[in-house]
């Protein structure tokens, strides 16, 4: 300082030593660290500028003033929140000089949102920001899985809200659950929030920790700037970008936060998660219960109702008796009316041939007609004879006759007749012959031969007697000796005619 | 019906089924083969609903991190 201190300058400029810029330079920055250090500066967010490098570089302002600011990469990450232009903010670093430039800045290492108000504007900016993208679109929502297997929970691993939801979950239905446990406010909130959620996307379903099926990003009651974590851009997107359904429930009712924007569903209370995230076992149960009575219901009922429809049509089906009751009937009534009918037709039959009635006149004329045909027919016969006779001897006379054909005709007629009657006379005396041997035949073997060796016939009635009950029969016996018969008994016999078959054996007794 | 065999099926997906299962008998339309078939599906559903149902297990685990934030197990975590 007593560089400066001297006050007159004329006679200073001849003893003062000389600097080299970077002496001086040098001696500024040393000077300026030493005396101020760390600063904390409030202002506005100027112009930001991100080189490639990492580092930022950017200023504050007020209504009058400027000072620079530059934050080194790997300060970045630790800022906690990263200045964005026009924001109000409270930049908290080291005061020191960039010689090259002839500059003083501040490197800042810590970054803070000056006031609610600031900090409402700022997240009013990058919810317009993000909206634009669209990231807040209805038709970017996700449907809850009805029944999660397992539950992934983003929160802190102790306190209140991971007990919330622990113990509703069990209240309503006991699942697999799996916390992710991170920071839920401070400087790198953000950044855990949005690996976690990243990190529960990049599991594996079914591996050593197996992939949730649904996401709770959880967090108590606090305020804006315990909150600010679930304002940030990196959670907002990180959720978004997440393929497993995200509920998150930050803060309380009143409170929302970015990340509510993109969430699949935002539960106002982390217990109201809870519910969102799985139904009520009990209920279920029931249901299934009540869908089981209405299945049983329903198929006996369908048995039911086609058993009644069957009683029903069987009552309406006609019985076979009565079936045949008509047609019999109908067979009844035709069969008494058949012989009545042949009757009747009968009759009508008889009155058609009584009308008929033969009329001997009509037979008459027929014969007079006939009569008359053959009248005419025979007047006609005679002259078709003469003129048929005339026209035969017409053919005769034409016929020329020639008689030494007639001549040997005759010839051969006499040599037959002559062989005629040699052929005759020889059959006639071989016929004789035979007769003759014949009739010898029939004399020994009638019995009128043996009539002549003392045998008779008896004859009754005509007929041959040949026994004694025969004989007692007749009239009259006959008995035939070879030279004749004579009747025996006959006189005797005469009033025994009409006797009965008792009486013959007196009278033949008498007879005999 | 579905072609997806009952025992795959999820708890939503059953109890759809089911409830699809049961009204559709209780229009009472089907034919009756048809019908002892439904039924007979139905009860499948019923039992896959609850066995999802029984599968009500509580199981609360915490990632362990490593100093990275890359999760390298779990702990169990009392509620």
């Amino acid at each position: 300082m007593d560089l400066f201190e001297d006050d007159e300058p004329a006679k200073a400029d001849g003893n003062a030593p000389e600097f080299t810029v970077s002496e001086l330079t040098g001696s500024v920055k040393k000077t300026l660290e030493s005396a101020f250090g760390r600063v904390r500066v409030r202002g506005e967010v100027g112009r930001v500028i991100t080189a490639r490098s990492g580092h930022m570089y950017y200023d504050i302002k007020d209504d009058r003033n400027v000072v620079a600011c530059n934050t080194w990469k790997g300060q970045v990450a630790g800022l906690g929140v990263v200045p964005e232009e026009g924001l109000e903010v409270i930049v908290t670093g080291k005061l020191s000089t960039f010689g090259p430039q002839s500059k003083y800045n501040i490197n800042v290492d810590s970054v803070e949102v000056a006031g609610e108000g600031a900090l409402l504007a700022m997240l009013e900016k990058r919810k317009a920001a993000l909206a634009a993208e669209g990231l807040f679109a209805a038709e970017r929502k996700k449907p809850l899985p009805y029944l999660p297997e397992i539950i992934g929970v983003i929160t802190s691993p102790s306190g209140a809200v991971i007990r919330d939801i622990l113990h509703r979950l069990r209240d309503r239905f006991p699942r697999k659950v799996l916390v992710w446990p991170v920071a839920v406010q401070g400087q790198s909130c953000a950044a855990e929030v949005a690996r976690a959620v990243r990190g529960f996307n990049a599991m594996t379903e079914g591996g050593a920790m197996p992939r949730p099926d649904l996401l709770i990003v959880a967090r108590g009651g606090g305020s804006i700037e315990d909150l600010w974590g679930f304002n940030e851009e990196i959670v907002a997107r990180a959720v978004s970008d997440s393929d497993i359904p995200v509920i998150s429930a930050v803060g309380h009712e009143t409170d929302t936060t970015l990340v509510d924007f993109v969430s699949d569903v935002r539960a106002p209370t982390p217990t109201a998660a809870a519910e969102l995230a799985v139904p009520v076992r009990l209920e279920l149960l029931a249901l299934v219960d009540q869908q089981g009575l209405r299945l049983r219901r329903a198929v006996t009922d369908a048995v039911g109702r086609r058993g009644e429809r069957l009683r029903d049509l069987a009552r309406a089906l006609p019985r076979p008796d009565t079936l045949a009751e008509g047609p019999r009937q109908r067979l009844d009534t035709w069969g008494e009316r058949l012989p009545v009918a042949l009757r009747g037709v009968t009759a009508k039959k008889e009155v058609q041939l009584a009308r008929l009635s033969l009329a001997p006149a009509a037979l008459e004329r027929r014969i007079t007609e006939e009569r008359r045909r053959v009248a005419a027919l025979a007047d006609r016969l005679g002259p078709a004879l003469d003129k048929r006779l005339r026209d035969g001897r017409k053919e005769i006379r034409a016929m020329h006759l020639r008689p030494p054909d007639i001549a040997r005709a005759r010839e051969r007629f006499t040599d037959r007749m002559a062989r005629l009657q040699t052929v005759a006379e020889r059959h006639q005396t071989k016929r004789a012959t035979g007769l003759e041997a014949l009739e010898k035949l029939r004399l020994t073997l009638g019995y009128e031969a043996t009539l002549e060796r003392g045998y008779a016939v008896v004859r009754g009635d005509g007929n041959v007697i040949t026994g004694v009950v025969a004989a007692k029969t007749v009239d009259s016996l006959e008995i035939q000796f070879a030279d004749g018969r004579v009747e025996v008994g006959a006189a005797a016999r005469k009033p025994g005619r009409k006797a009965k078959p008792k009486d013959p054996p007196d009278e033949q007794g008498s007879l005999l | 019906m579905s072609e997806t065999p009952v025992a795959d099926m999820s708890f939503e997906e059953a109890i759809k089924e089911l409830e699809r299962v049961v009204t559709q008998l209780d229009r009472g339309d089907v034919a009756l083969d048809e019908s002892i078939a439904l039924y007979e599906r139905g009860a499948a559903l019923k039992a896959r609903c609850e066995a999802k149902l029984k599968e009500a297990e509580e199981k609360v685990a915490k990632l362990t991190l490593s100093q990275d934030g890359q999760p390298t197990g779990t702990v169990p975590l009392d509620g």
